[in-house]
């Protein structure tokens, strides 16, 4: 294992006898492989890396600290626009999390629910890995085809919250209305179709020899590092570690749902495109038993100080009036204490960390991200490869640099 | 544990009554039972309070008893009370499918702990974004520089004497 101390790299060190210099080079932060306004500073014998320190923050916005100035309830926009491609597994976090402080069972359709938009979310952004990643190694065509799909999805999260990415639907207690009419038909129509769309994926790469050769061997993490650098979700199982939240601890009713956990074991670019196909398929598997078994009953808990009520009730009563008014100026309390809820999310294991002190604001909000962390394995990825490799490897962790930076 | 897990337990003895049998808190014991200063069952959530300085030791100690992912760790600051920080490291063990927090509070002035970067790697970012945004040392570390904030940052932001909004 390479050591991660990373030390920043400004000048490349003196050439010492006959051999040659090594060069310095920026790659980023804009770059159009760098998924964002990464950067990574890369020292190169030739063609070779021979050390690589990504160096982040420029997208940091304070949102830790934007946090601590808001209610409870109006924390949700802002977890929207951490990960801006899965928005939903950022939402059900947090409010799993602030649930368990203020102790609120869950009606089960509204559980149901949350893993069902869990999955699609799901599908959302391994579908915009897809379709980047291909894009970095050569292959444009997947880029149009993944788009194809993901704006079906969008198009369903539009009717069910009136945002296409920034859906802030999920909320604390619930969700933020009933889904519309025409919700689970939809749902339905276009997991119907999915798996052949995968399919349809699988033939443009799968077997495509150029894609074949850029990913397999490259970028490879044994399991011992993956666990020692922190790297988690289909990269962690990429590497032949075998676990994952949604089925080892539980969260949201994830244990009435049968499906498999993918796991491959040489670690290279190569095993995380294909555990990631074998989950969208697993997903599709999911979104499918939460259709059928969808439960009846409310999708809000029964918990009047905490949840806003229905518009229809607001016009009518006065004690939903009066709740509304209160929540919405003045916040409700939370019992005091810290709680940690983890959830995998698309890219690995996310967590929220949540502390408060008894008033309407949180004392402290802190988010793990996945990407963050997968980002330190990179050079460990990377060294002694080409650097053409780095594009692949980048590609193939699947980061979002707004989940980073934060 | 699954039992005991549905009632709060606060207090070190309390903790030690109800779940000596526990992977993390019998491992701990068996290293330095002077070491741990506290203890917390909370919501399914088990806190352990190691005396500053410990940190390090009973990282291992963990680590050896099963708990083998590091998977976070941040601070809080609770100013103006003393000890001024808190830093929570939250470790997950892939054997026992289960979460624990290790609890470290520490002095307002000159903050500093020692680092776990050498047991767990995967410690080096979340320790220099502490050290960026709390400004709180870790001993240790391999490269302790700002992380989020520009290298000539005056001040550390999620410190609650900062301001969230204005000039500076």
């Amino acid at each position: 294992m390479t050591d991660t101390i990373g030390t920043p790299i400004l000048e490349a060190p003196a050439a010492k006898g006959a051999r040659d210099q090594h060069m310095v080079l920026n790659m980023g932060p804009q770059h159009p492989s760098m998924h964002g306004v990464l950067r990574l500073v890369v020292e190169i014998d030739g063609e070779i890396v021979v050390r690589l320190y990504p160096e982040i923050g420029y997208l940091h916005t304070g949102i830790e600290k934007t946090c601590e100035a808001k209610f409870y309830q109006q924390v949700i926009p802002l977890t929207d626009r951490i990960d801006y491609l899965s928005p939903m597994a950022n939402n059900l976090c947090y409010c799993l999390a602030v649930e368990k402080l203020l102790g609120l069972e869950i009606p089960e359709k509204a559980q149901w629910l949350r893993v069902l938009l869990a999955e699609l979310t799901r599908l959302n952004s391994h579908l915009i890995w897809l379709g980047t990643h291909a894009m970095d190694i050569g292959a444009l065509t997947v880029f149009l085809y993944t788009f194809r799909e993901r704006e079906e999805i969008l198009r369903i999260f539009e009717g069910l919250s009136g945002q296409r990415m920034m859906t802030s639907y999920i909320r604390i207690g619930g969700l933020a209305m009933e889904p519309p009419l025409d919700f689970f038909d939809r749902v339905q129509k276009f997991i119907r179709s999915f798996p052949e769309k995968i399919d349809e994926y699988s033939n443009l790469l799968t077997g495509n020899p150029i894609f074949r050769n850029r990913l397999k061997g490259v970028g490879i993490l044994t399991a011992a590092d993956a666990v020692a650098l922190g790297v988690t979700g289909p990269n962690m199982r990429g590497s032949g570690v075998d676990f994952d939240l949604r089925r080892d601890m539980p969260y949201s009713g994830y244990e009435k749902f049968q499906f498999k956990v993918p796991v491959a074991s040489d670690g290279d670019c190569w095993a995380r495109y294909e555990i990631r196909l074998i989950e969208m398929r697993e997903s599709v598997g999911i979104i499918q038993q939460a259709l059928d078994g969808m439960p009846e009953g409310p999708i809000k808990a029964d918990a009047p100080k905490i949840v806003l009520p229905d518009r229809e009730k607001m016009k009518t009563q006065m004690e939903a009036l009066i709740h509304h008014f209160k929540i919405v100026t003045e916040g409700f309390a939370v019992p005091a204490g810290e709680v940690y809820q983890g959830i995998e999310s698309p890219r690995g294991q996310m967590g929220y960390y949540v502390v408060s002190d008894g008033t309407a604001k949180p004392y402290r909000v802190h988010m793990r991200n996945p990407s963050f962390t997968t980002l330190q394995a990179l050079e460990t990825m990377c060294k002694g490869r080409m650097l053409a490799d780095v594009v692949a490897v980048v590609g193939s962790i699947d980061i979002v640099l707004g989940e980073i930076d934060r | 544990m699954a039992e005991t897990a549905k009632k709060s337990l606060s207090g070190r003895a309390a903790v030690l009554e109800a779940m000596p049998e526990h992977p993390a808190v019998k491992a701990v014991l068996a290293w330095n039972p002077e070491a741990l200063a506290d203890a917390k069952f909370d919501r399914d959530e088990l806190t352990l309070t190691i005396v500053a300085g410990q940190i390090r030791d009973a990282a291992v100690t963990v680590q050896a008893a099963g708990y083998n992912f590091f998977e976070d760790v941040t601070a809080v600051d609770w100013f103006p009370s003393s000890p001024r920080f808190q830093l929570s490291y939250h470790i997950v063990s892939h054997t026992y499918k289960e979460r624990i927090r290790l609890r470290v509070m520490v002095d307002g002035d000159a903050p500093a702990v020692e680092s776990i970067t050498s047991v767990w790697p995967a410690a080096n970012f979340y320790e220099r974004e502490v050290f960026d945004l709390f400004g709180i040392r870790f001993e240790g570390h391999p490269n302790l520089k700002r992380i989020m904030m520009p290298d000539d940052w005056a001040g550390h932001p999620l410190r609650k004497d900062y301001p969230v909004e204005g000039y500076r």
